[in-house]
């Protein structure tokens, strides 16, 4: 009768066993951590994914942006003006707009016109410039992974990104880690 | 609680958000919680309507303890006691 028991504890530690692995495994699968692929330039989405990404760092979530194609534009120091760019990355960089102030809209530009008026809107509603969004992500820990495939593609060199604290340079497959261990992903 | 408790709930810090629209409101909060103690009150002074479902929902998730509002002419008292 005792040997029975033994060996039902011993199966049943097995299997707690089992089960604290699995567990273990499924909360580092899942973190409270949100990863968002900034594709667009546009400065109502790089908007939206900077308000989501506050929210959420205020929310205590773990927010890793990783910025690739257009949306570098919006890294551009346009006070910076980096040396030795061969003519064709010169010509992507005068035609790309150089930083946050100078993102279009992807609806009701005319030309320049609309980001002017959203601007002056946003003012008006008190609501935070792209500029003072980035400041307040810094200070929040959002951390920024520039593509550096992008970065080659469009001709941008490191020199000409914008001094921000928690920034750096990766490919795909960070992206991939970071979006596989969050509980939010997200492509704007 | 309602309005009338609300009222008479002594607040340990007074966070003034109406200068800010979303997500302000939050940021404000969630960078002067560090000033209080652990069940000390905060109240958030917020002219932006979606604060009032943000704030509960902030309190939900990092475990403070939503008191809830009351409406001035132009803005609103959330109340919150920390974690």
């Amino acid at each position: 009768m005792e040997n029975t028991n033994e060996v039902t504890l011993q199966m049943l530690q097995k299997q707690v066993d089992v089960l604290t692995k699995k567990v273990g495994k499924l909360e580092k699968n899942r973190k409270d951590q949100l990863s968002i692929a900034v594709v667009s330039g546009d400065l109502d989405k790089v908007l939206a994914a900077m308000v989501i990404s506050l929210a959420a760092a205020a929310m205590d979530t773990q927010v890793k942006l990783f910025f690739s194609f257009w949306s570098l534009s919006a890294l551009r120091d346009p006070k910076k003006h980096p040396k030795g760019k061969d003519f064709i990355s010169k010509m992507f960089g005068m035609m790309l707009p150089t930083g946050k102030d100078k993102l279009s809209l992807s609806n009701m530009n005319m030309g320049g016109m609309g980001p002017m008026m959203i601007k002056m809107l946003m003012k008006k509603q008190n609501v935070m410039s792209l500029g003072e969004m980035f400041k307040q992500a810094g200070e929040l820990g959002v951390e920024i992974t520039i593509c550096e495939m992008s970065m080659g593609l469009m001709g941008f060199k490191a020199e000409e990104m914008i001094d921000y604290p928690h920034l750096r340079y990766a490919g795909a497959a960070t992206f991939v880690a970071d979006a596989g261990e969050s509980a939010m992903q997200l492509f704007i | 609680m309602t309005t009338e408790e609300l009222k008479n709930v002594t607040s340990n810090l007074v966070v003034d958000a109406r200068g800010t629209a979303c997500p302000g409101p939050l940021l404000a909060a969630k960078k002067a919680i560090g000033e209080l103690e652990s069940g000390e009150i905060m109240e958030i002074l917020s002219a932006d309507e979606g604060t009032k479902n943000d704030i509960p929902r902030w309190c939900e998730k990092v475990g403070h303890e939503y008191l809830g509002f009351y409406d001035e002419d132009s803005f609103s008292r959330l109340f919150l006691i920390k974690e």
